[in-house]
């Protein structure tokens, strides 16, 4: 448990930055820093978070909450599959509930790094700090969003994007067809934004589609092999 | 019609930790169709580009100053800066061209 905590604690002061402006964006949605630091601590998750947030502020659709919540953590059912393989088969139901709680990227990312079947403690220790961490910089982002000074918020509020951007980059970089991938999301999303008719498009609505559309032309003209399935 | 804040927090929290929670406890063989395992392998970046493009660009006061975090942030992670370092980059970038810009 003691060595989980250890890996982890870079990982805690990262999110302690990126939580800060998912905070501000927690604020504007109307949250109060109570409300932001329960969500954060039960949902763990930046992108998921970020639209919900967006969502919220816009007054959408329950419905549209949750498909758009399905839809930004689509990639937690490929880690928690993948997490599921490196479980042994005598760790009880009641650890892998709880385990399922802090799947996020990073934590998987040290917990996948180690060798044999994972140690539930182990997935504990390096859980603790960036669930603190997390919580507590979303509801001080809350908090200080109304007291800093626009031009610092203004810089923090990237903080979000440079997360989703630092998940996004490595894997194009090794991987042709996600960079085509990235590039082209890119642009089409641009597309979408701004071109009449498609601009009438909520953000929900824009993203789901995109995802969609993209995401199966590119299963379908270049399939993914399964056995780097544990890079996810 | 105006929506309960505290529904929306309880479907936010239900529906990832779903996700999260029930491919662990249930599966126990793997996925074989290509195009579905093929589709979940490539939803997570397509997903994560259009929410941060061009949004970044208008999450700050001035444009350009969005602009160049997003060119910045990218070359630093394909440099191979780390999520953490990836951020903070991406903020002083912001801060240090809107004191130039504004």
């Amino acid at each position: 448990m003691r060595e989980g905590m250890r890996d982890s604690i870079p990982i805690a002061l990262g999110y302690l930055a990126v939580s800060f402006s998912l905070g501000i964006i927690a604020a504007n949605a109307g949250l109060t820093a109570g409300q932001g630091f329960w969500t954060s601590f039960f949902c763990m998750a930046s992108a998921g978070e970020y639209i919900g947030f967006t969502l919220i502020a816009a007054q959408s659709a329950y419905t549209e909450v949750a498909l758009m919540t399905l839809i930004a953590n689509a990639r937690y059912l490929l880690m928690s599959a993948a997490w599921s393989q490196r479980i042994s088969s005598k760790t009880s139901v009641l650890h892998r509930l709880v385990m399922a709680l802090d799947l996020t990227d990073e934590l998987f990312a040290i917990a996948i790094a180690r060798k044999g079947h994972l140690n539930p403690w182990y997935s504990y220790g390096a859980a603790v700090l960036p669930v603190l961490f997390w919580a507590g910089g979303t509801a001080l982002g809350c908090i200080a969003g109304d007291i800093l000074p626009r031009n610092v918020v203004s810089a923090l509020s990237v903080a979000l994007y440079g997360m989703f951007i630092a998940i996004i980059i490595p894997p194009a970089k090794n991987d042709k067809v996600i960079l085509w991938l990235v590039v082209s999301s890119f642009v089409m999303s641009l597309a979408a934004k701004y071109l009449p008719l498609a601009n009438e498009l909520s953000n929900g609505t824009r993203i789901i589609l995109l995802t969609i559309i993209i995401s199966s032309a590119a299963a379908l003209l270049h399939p993914h092999k399964t056995e780097t399935e544990e890079e996810a | 019609m105006t929506h309960n804040v505290y529904i929306y927090m309880a479907i936010m929290i239900g529906v990832t930790y779903l996700i999260r929670m029930l491919p662990m406890t249930l599966l126990r063989k793997q996925i074989k169709n290509e195009f579905v395992t093929s589709f979940l392998y490539y939803v997570p970046y397509v997903t994560l580009s259009v929410m941060t493009f061009p949004d970044i660009v208008e999450a700050t006061q001035s444009p350009i100053a969005g602009i160049i975090a997003f060119g910045i942030g990218i070359l630093a992670a394909w440099k191979g800066a780390n999520m953490f370092q990836v951020a903070i980059i991406s903020c002083v970038v912001v801060f240090i061209s809107e004191m130039v810009l504004i």
